[in-house]
């Protein structure tokens, strides 16, 4: 019988440190030396998703190309609150342009870098849902197309946080925003890592704020890929999406372990690994804690629109395969 | 420096807007009252000793431990562990395995030969009168705070009841006298065969300053029996302390023990040991009702320990006794009914209780004693100044574990008391309740438990029972601790601040929070695994 060591860490790499972990399989958060690419004083509101994504992606890719990085930022809650004008909260080099044009920008410095010979320095590009799902399109999925030389991070909050939580194309079915008041109706959706599995490159993930480790490890390796990457992170809106400012993550948990929010691997469009729910939960525990769906449970409870969200989350788990055998 | 059109401002960081403005609630890190700590009798730190364990680093766990508890290897196996009750992780699957770990430091220690550290002598000298667990704790403690300690014990040797009442398959006097020699090793002197008969004399002509009582309760108490002339009739504590004499006791092939506490299962498993082909325990109410710890009963009974329950003995004969049914009344109390059976016996052992022999308190003025026990203050000290008195000889809980801490809690009054001053305990956290957690961060694992014996040896010789954990299996029990509501530098509060308002100060020295940066979302104090941090209204 061949020697098998225990090895139990007290909380594994559920934590984002651990003291007991040797130190080559701790992660770049928990280092004392992280580049904090995105900086205090900005004013993202208290316990902004947005902001705690953007810097555990960020760090993440710096940490991966030691420090040789260029973002572009697309229009939105993560680029007005990190540069009123004269502050930045970046650490990096970072430029803004539009709305849409983001991924267009960045395939401009990476067709510069290409020619300057640089193919050292990495390019990323950011938005939130509103400029990469509706005004952004375009211009990315060109990018794809191209299979140009970067990657691509939607940080989803799931409407317009910055100009007063109006619908995008990525606001769930059943959520109230300003400008669906009685709350968004059951679309289609647009199903972007799905779109962007569709154009066929190199690496498609998605991850959220409540899963650091996986989130680093899906950065680290999209930044080792040549081509066009696209990683969706889900981060919560404590203003938009009415919950407490501490319970970000605890929501974006939820989210994953009821199977709403499929969190996966994808490679030339093949899904090639799928991060399994702990617990399988109600969507009723994702959806009570936030007043975008109160109307779901008051004056009466709306049984058949969280039917509906239900079959939505099982569909989920039998397509990614989302709960263990 | 000329700017490019409408740009009249130079670029500046972000770190001039001090969002700290915003806050509203402010976030504290604190240290919370683990439950194992609150339920245990001795006082042990065992979520701070864990912590070393959890690294590996056995013998400062062991040096953190025995500040409280100079007897890691015999509560390892003798200490009844209210800890594991209270344990939060019972919440989530199983309590951590405290008991087994600290059996596991004990040992590690004894194997590797760890001592002590002296403390210089300061004048004083205190007598300690009985070298039981209270005793050897007092003097333990004593003796560290710097006071010269001697130890009078009416036995031929020390341990009281950890030797003359807990059998050896559940205490090997190896490790029972390793750790009394260590304890000695600190310059403690033990009288034994010195039995105290007038106190007040001997402190006099000792010039001892203060004495620490701690003779326990070793007289077994009687209950009426009308019994014919041959039936051998004993006393548990009797017949427990001759298995430690040169002839074990003789109770025939047919023993009743006679109660229903830990002493009547330690005497019914004993003569099964020796050779007993009936061992049967006779208790007037039901196991639901018995003071003995089910899993002691469980073992017992594995090892064919017969009960009768609800059962009395009303009368003894030649070679049997005559056994009446009880039935529980509403109120719980067993009433007779007079239906009655005949049991076949060569022996009857009394497991009833036992009483403290308070022969040498008389003459000691101010003294109080109160059904059977000697009366002390918050302090632990008797009516009579300079007389501390602790263990089974006061009121409580008379085990190995609640002597334990009398003795340490008497040592740190006494060391008050004989510099004129008053022990002021150090006030300890709020609780960290299980709903102070976010036991969503911690593994999944469940809890190891230790090997027994076999069992036909188990019924044949008095080797122990119930194995130790090896290290890598100690290791793993250690790491399962949540580490409830104190820091274990697990990094969340500093991964997960949007704001990069927590301040990681290196390995062993936490974090802290800046102030400036920090809006009070209160993700830090959600997030924290342990609980950790508390969110505290800001004064405006």
């Amino acid at each position: 019988m061949t020697f098998q060591p225990v090895k139990f860490y007290q909380t594994g790499t559920f934590t984002v440190g651990n003291r007991l972990l040797p130190a080559e399989t701790r992660s770049v958060q928990a280092n004392m030396r992280r580049t904090n690419s995105l900086n205090s004083g900005h004013r993202a509101c208290q316990g902004c998703g947005e902001a705690l994504g953007a810097r555990y992606a960020i760090d993440a890719a710096m940490h991966a190309t030691e420090n040789r990085l260029i973002a572009a930022n697309a229009t939105g809650c993560l680029e007005v609150f990190s540069t009123p004008y004269p502050e930045t909260s970046w650490q990096i080099p970072w430029i803004h342009s539009l709305f849409g044009n983001a991924a267009a920008v960045a395939t401009g410095i990476a067709a510069a870098l290409k020619v300057k010979g640089r193919s050292d320095v990495r390019v990323i590009a950011q938005g939130g849902d509103g400029g990469t799902t509706d005004i952004g399109f375009a211009c990315l999925s060109g990018m794809f197309e191209r299979n140009d030389d970067v990657l691509y991070i939607c940080y989803d909050n799931e409407a317009y946080m910055n100009t007063g939580v109006q619908r995008s194309s990525a606001t769930p079915p059943a959520a109230r925003t300003a400008t669906t008041t009685l709350g968004n109706s059951f679309n289609q959706g647009k199903n972007l890592p799905w779109i962007a599995m569709a154009h066929g490159i190199p690496y498609v993930a998605t991850a959220t704020i409540a899963e650091l480790r996986d989130l680093e490890a899906k950065v680290e390796r999209a930044m080792h890929v040549r081509g066009a990457r696209y990683l969706h992170i889900f981060v919560s809106c404590p203003l938009g999406w009415g919950h407490p400012a501490d319970q970000s993550i605890r929501i974006a948990r939820l989210a994953k372990e009821t199977g709403l929010f499929p969190v996966f691997e994808a490679e030339h469009g093949e899904v090639t690994s799928v991060s399994k729910i702990r617990k399988k939960l109600p969507v009723t525990d994702y959806l009570k804690p936030q007043r975008r769906f109160a109307h779901l449970f008051s004056p009466e409870v709306r049984t058949d629109l969280i039917a509906r969200i239900q079959e939505g989350a099982d569909r989920n788990v039998r397509k990614f395969g989302l709960i263990e055998n | 420096m000329r700017k490019p059109f409408a740009i009249t401002l130079d670029p500046g960081s972000s770190l001039a807007n001090h969002t700290g403005t915003w806050r509203t609630l402010r976030p504290e890190y604190v240290d919370r009252l683990p439950p194992c700590n609150a339920a245990c009798p001795a006082g042990e730190n065992i979520q701070g000793w864990l912590w070393h364990a959890e690294c590996g680093d056995y013998e400062a766990a062991w040096r953190l431990l025995t500040e409280q508890n100079p007897l890691p290897a015999t509560m390892g196996r003798v200490c009844y562990n209210p800890c594991e009750s209270a344990c939060n992780r019972g919440a989530l699957d199983e309590a951590v395995g405290i008991n087994s770990i600290e059996r596991f430091l004990g040992d590690e220690a004894i194997k590797r030969g760890w001592q002590f550290e002296k403390n210089e002598l300061n004048g004083k000298r205190v007598l300690v009168v009985g070298a039981g667990p209270t005793g050897l704790s007092a003097a333990y403690h004593l003796a560290r705070l710097g006071h010269q300690v001697q130890v009078r014990e009416a036995g031929p040797l020390a341990g009281g009841m950890m030797r003359f009442g807990i059998p050896k398959y559940r205490l090997p006097r190896d490790v029972l006298d390793a750790e009394i020699a260590r304890i000695l090793a600190l310059g403690i002197e033990l009288k034994l065969n010195a039995k105290v008969t007038n106190l007040l004399e001997e402190k006099k002509n000792g010039n001892f300053d203060a004495v620490f009582l701690g003779v326990g309760a070793h007289i077994g108490k009687r209950a009426y029996i009308p019994a014919g002339t041959s039936m051998r009739m004993l006393d548990a504590v009797s017949v427990l302390r001759s298995m430690e004499g040169e002839a074990p006791p003789l109770l025939g092939r047919r023993v009743v023990v006679y109660g229903g506490g830990n002493t009547a299962l330690d005497v019914a498993r004993t003569a099964k040991r020796l050779g007993a082909t009936e061992s049967i325990i006779v208790y007037r109410r039901t196991r639901e009702k018995m003071p003995a710890h089910d899993f002691e009963l469980e073992e017992a009974l594995q090892e064919g320990v017969m009960v009768k329950w609800l059962s009395t003995i009303k009368q003894a004969g030649e070679s049997s006794i005559l056994v009446e049914k009880m039935r529980l009344d509403a109120t719980g109390f067993p009433q007779p009914t007079g239906e009655y059976e005949t049991l076949e016996t060569d022996s009857v052992v009394l497991a009833l209780g036992q009483d403290v022999d308070l022969g040498l308190l008389d003459g000691v003025p101010g003294l109080e004693v109160k059904d059977g026990s000697v009366q002390i203050g918050a302090n632990m000290m008797t009516g009579h100044p300079g007389v501390f008195a602790g263990g089974d000889m006061v009121p409580g809980e008379r085990t190995v574990t609640v002597a334990v801490g009398h003795g340490k809690k008497a040592a740190r009054h006494i060391d008050a008391w004989l510099r004129a001053t008053a022990y002021e305990k150090k006030p300890s956290g709020e609780p960290a309740s299980f709903d102070r957690l976010n036991p969503w961060y911690y593994s999944d694992a469940p809890k190891i438990v230790r090997p027994q014996l076999d069992l036909i040896r188990r019924q044949s010789t008095f080797d122990e029972v119930v194995g130790g954990l090896g290290e890598r299996n100690a290791l793993f029990e250690a790491r399962r601790c949540l580490s409830c509501g104190n820091c274990f530098e697990c990094d969340n509060c500093y991964g997960v601040c949007p704001d990069n308002a927590v301040i990681k100060r290196g390995p062993g020295k936490r974090y802290e929070f800046n102030y400036d940066y920090c809006k009070g979302c209160g993700l830090c104090a959600a997030e924290c695994p342990c609980g950790a941090i508390r969110m505290v209204p800001e004064a405006l």
